[in-house]
């Protein structure tokens, strides 16, 4: 049987965003391993089964292990991982919280993630996100599932300044993004002069 | 683009969410003794007022949970939004936020 290989759906868009200029850099994220968490109450002892904080307040994310707790819903989590595949994420997880009552499901295949860095990463969001994403009310910490372009998104804020974010996405529609995206970038993208 | 205030969330935009009729709508205590009329009026029947208007709301491309508003189907200003657990809010809470909102 013919050996499959493995490629990133937007390995074709590698060479537009390395064109890019810094104030709209464009990178696209290594797999990560993501479990959803369902979860009725959360507690101390979720956190000592865990080995992590899933954070209660709504639209935040938090540190955990290698990865990330992002909230999802007032009873549903995304767990990711670096350092773990995702079989063995999912099997940690799931014995951890199914004795709390929760559930547990690899959702890795799911959503790949973009990270946008550069002085214009907001007003590049902005034009097809009505979130506020000033560092005000947007700074490390925070998350927001929304739409981005009409494409469903997660967006996970890493600095106060506004100028680094994660965009998760689905992966089927990560073509689609790509393409939105450097559509938008293309204000702030300099253009060769004859 | 209108925003909708979620309970969880936070104000988004329309789009986000989808509809799902008027709320607070009880399920019949025992549906087996109900005539095919009543259980007609139970699926199919729903008030169309022109005004106030208690309805279900799902937040479908953000935290995705079901919540309710109060609306005015003529202005179509959401006076009010509260989670399926809280009680529907009463004609006179709402006429002070009504007047508050006014912009």
């Amino acid at each position: 049987m013919a050996e499959l290989l493995r490629t990133h759906p937007l390995q074709a868009w590698h060479a537009a965003f390395e064109q890019l200029p810094e104030t709209v850099g464009i990178a696209v994220e290594p797999y990560v391993a993501m479990v959803d968490v369902r979860l009725g109450t959360v507690g101390a002892q979720t956190s000592a089964a865990l080995g992590a904080d899933l954070p209660t307040a709504p639209n935040t994310w938090a540190p955990a292990g290698s990865g990330r707790a992002v909230w999802l819903g007032p009873d549903e989590w995304l767990l990711t991982s670096t350092t773990e595949a995702p079989e063995e994420l999912e099997a940690r997880v799931r014995a951890a919280v199914v004795p709390l009552g929760g559930s547990a499901t690899d959702v890795s295949a799911q959503r790949i993630g973009l990270r946008l860095t550069g002085a214009r990463v907001r007003d590049v969001l902005a034009k097809g996100c009505s979130v506020d994403l000033h560092p005000r009310v947007f700074g490390r910490g925070s998350s927001a599932q929304t739409t981005l372009g009409q494409a469903g998104v997660v967006l996970l804020a890493l600095s106060d300044a506004g100028d680094d974010v994660v965009v998760l996405v689905r992966s089927s529609f990560a073509g689609y993004l790509a393409d939105w995206l450097l559509d938008a970038a293309l204000e702030f993208t300099p253009t060769p002069t004859s | 683009m209108q925003l909708i205030a979620c309970p969880w969330c936070g104000p988004r935009e329309e789009v986000e969410f989808s509809y799902g009729g008027q709320a607070h709508v009880p399920y019949p205590d025992s549906p087996a003794e109900l005539s095919d009329e009543q259980w007609a009026h139970y699926v199919f029947f729903r008030d169309n007022p022109k005004g106030r208007f208690a309805e279900r709301w799902n937040h479908s491309a953000g935290c995705r949970r079901w919540f309710n508003a109060i609306r005015d189907t003529t202005t179509y200003r959401f006076e009010r939004v509260y989670r399926l657990d809280d009680p529907k809010p009463l004609a006179t809470e709402l006429a002070s936020s009504r007047r508050s909102t006014a912009p």
